[in-house]
């Protein structure tokens, strides 16, 4: 028996990728396993879309009415699949939900839970997850007791397959939420806030963060990614965006956006993993940050330890001088 | 329990609130496994978790906001007997009185276990509101709070960045995948928050000297009917069976900043090597 139950997040009718890739790795480990990857959907999605993650591997899609964007009425309806036809693992793509239904169900199963899993094998019919720690200086292997297991990606962890076109059965369940799950109310979701600022289809890009000391460091880093080309733009830390300094479609992280451009210049940023995986694929970074200890040093191909309100300015002059020159 | 804490809870009643704290290395230390246990060694801690302390800031607010009365602020922790010192922090931010959960029973306890043990603390507290923050500083485990949430029967929520008091609940604002959103949460709730929420106060130095003088309540897992069958290493689902070092990735170059000019020429010449500009 090793079936693999995954939770697929939608929105604005189509599909998380990191849910999608949660259910083709889910396919690839169950098919190891000998068992089948199940998906489930909770709210309002079309049969049409349920079934095109047959697409990415699911043998099987279940369907529960309820309310979206929390976690715990998807913990209700993975216990009850859990309960009623024994997965024995539930895995989770990387993003808020994943890691609050993942930890919510480990609560309700008696179950192990392996969270930021950059990856996962199969010995001897069973998962072995592995999960970066210490600032990313070690993996740590993990292995799970119990009739189920909880694996919870990390951001970006499992590739997004093209999909086959092949559909799943999509079968409709009843699920009765306990009291206390829906006792969180979805008043407003996804709000922009700020203006639309395109960052992902930039070369290069001059993100800020928290040492950029105020909403106005920003000019900064707009002048910078100016003298850099046209093909730049400017971007931003979870940490600022929250503080209301910068756009929240600029934003880059566990929550924001995920890009790889040419050339990443990190501003007062310190490099906390939930910024990391957001622009760890990023071909050459640079970071500017006055805190020599800070993580980001860790994986920076250029570091520069030094107060950004000196060094930028001065850059920012010295490529304009080239360009002009 | 002294009062009804469920979902009826009386209206207007005072409320009462547990932050949940943590011992954590400072930022300072190194952080290393233990290559005998494969577990994180612990032993350089001796920091108030960062995170917790806008938790407590949190409480803080709501007690001096005016809109609902507070009446308790209790800062909870487990773990060994240097956690005392996070739970005197905690005090002299704000909290009335500590509770510390310290069994040697506990150690090595996975997060769903943590989760459990805390959990039954809590229930013997029966607060209102639980707030912790929204991670911590070491294992960056952000999901003890959902764990702790489940075992409570308790509305929970994490990363919560705004906290207001909207009728007999909380209206709290996140980030989510697709952008912010508002949620309305009925008490009792466990939430997280996140660091935009608030800018913690720095104790006085009375507060600080004060801090060893309130009520602190040491408790064993017998006295909070844990079954400690279900935590500690042993008790734990998730188990670390090894630590390995990631795969090798070429060392980056790092100068300090002494002379800018040259800082500057260094970064021009190092991007025009690889065809940036």
């Amino acid at each position: 028996m090793g079936d693999i139950l995954t939770f697929t997040l939608h929105y604005d009718g189509a599909f998380n990728k990191n849910s999608l890739g949660a259910v083709a790795e889910a396919a690839r480990l169950a098919s190891e396993l000998g068992g089948e990857a199940h998906a489930l959907v909770l709210g309002d999605a079309s049969s049409e879309l349920c079934a095109t993650l047959g697409g990415y591997g699911a043998a099987k899609v279940y369907r529960v009415a309820g309310p979206e964007g929390l976690s715990q009425p998807v913990v209700d309806a993975m216990a009850a699949l859990v309960g009623d036809r024994g997965f024995a693992y539930a895995l989770f793509g990387g993003g808020l939900l994943g890691f609050e239904i993942g930890a919510g169900l480990a609560a309700r199963l008696g179950a192990g839970v392996a969270m930021e899993v950059t990856a996962i094998g199969v010995r001897d019919g069973r998962l072995i997850a592995q999960r970066p720690i210490l600032g990313d200086s070690a993996i740590s292997e993990i292995e799970f007791r119990g009739a189920v297991g909880i694996v919870i990606g990390r951001l970006n962890a499992f590739d997004v397959p093209e999909p086959t076109g092949a559909l799943a059965p999509v079968e409709d369940v009843t699920v009765a939420f306990n009291d206390y799950s829906t006792r969180a109310r979805m008043v407003t979701r996804g709000e922009q806030r700020g203006e639309n600022v395109d960052i992902e289809g930039a070369e290069i890009l001059v993100a800020g963060g928290r040492g950029l000391g105020r909403a106005e460091g920003f000019e900064l880093c707009e002048a910078l990614a100016k003298a850099l080309g046209p093909s730049s733009a400017v971007a931003a830390t979870r940490a600022v965006v929250d503080a209301g300094w910068y756009p929240y479609a600029g934003q880059i992280g566990q929550t924001g956006k995920t890009v790889a451009p040419k050339l990443y210049f990190a501003a007062g940023i310190s490099g906390a993993i939930q910024h990391k995986v957001g622009m760890a694929s990023s071909e050459n970074i640079v970071a500017v940050n006055k805190d020599a200890n800070a993580p980001i040093f860790e994986f920076a191909d250029l570091g520069i330890v030094g107060d950004l309100n000196r060094i930028l300015p001065k850059l920012t002059a010295a490529l304009n001088a080239r360009s002009s020159g | 329990m002294s009062r009804d804490r469920g979902p009826d809870r009386e209206k207007g009643c005072p409320l009462k609130v547990c932050v949940l704290v943590k011992e954590v290395p400072d930022a300072a230390v190194r952080k290393r496994i233990d290559p005998q246990s494969g577990r994180m060694d612990r032993s350089g801690e001796r920091n108030l978790n960062p995170y917790d302390t806008h938790a407590i800031e949190a409480a803080m607010t709501l007690r001096e906001g005016g809109e609902i009365e507070v009446d308790e602020i209790v800062a909870v922790t487990m773990g060994p007997e240097s956690a005392v010192r996070a739970l005197h922090k905690a005090v002299s931010l704000g909290a009335d009185r500590s509770v510390h959960l310290c069994d040697a029973t506990l150690a090595g306890s996975d997060v769903a276990a943590t989760g459990y043990a805390l959990a039954a603390v809590l229930a013997r507290e029966a607060p209102d509101l639980v707030l912790l923050g929204q991670q911590s500083d070491d294992g960056e485990c952000y999901t003890v709070g959902a764990v702790v949430a489940d075992h409570l029967r308790m509305p929970s929520l994490t990363q919560v960045i705004k906290l207001e008091v909207s009728g007999e609940g909380l209206r709290c604002e996140r980030q989510a995948e697709y952008g912010y959103d508002t949620v309305e949460v009925g008490l009792p709730a466990v939430i997280a928050v996140g660091d935009a929420i608030n800018e913690p106060r720095y104790p006085s130095l009375k507060a600080i000297m004060g801090a060893k003088k309130k009520q602190l309540d040491t408790l064993s897992v017998g006295d909070v009917g844990i079954d400690p069958a279900r935590v500690g290493g042993e008790g734990s689902a998730a188990r670390w069976v090894a630590a390995k070092p990631p795969p090798a990735k070429a060392a980056g170059i790092v100068i300090e900043d002494e002379d800018t000019d040259a800082t500057v020429a260094q970064i021009i010449a190092w991007l025009d090597e690889r065809k940036l500009i």
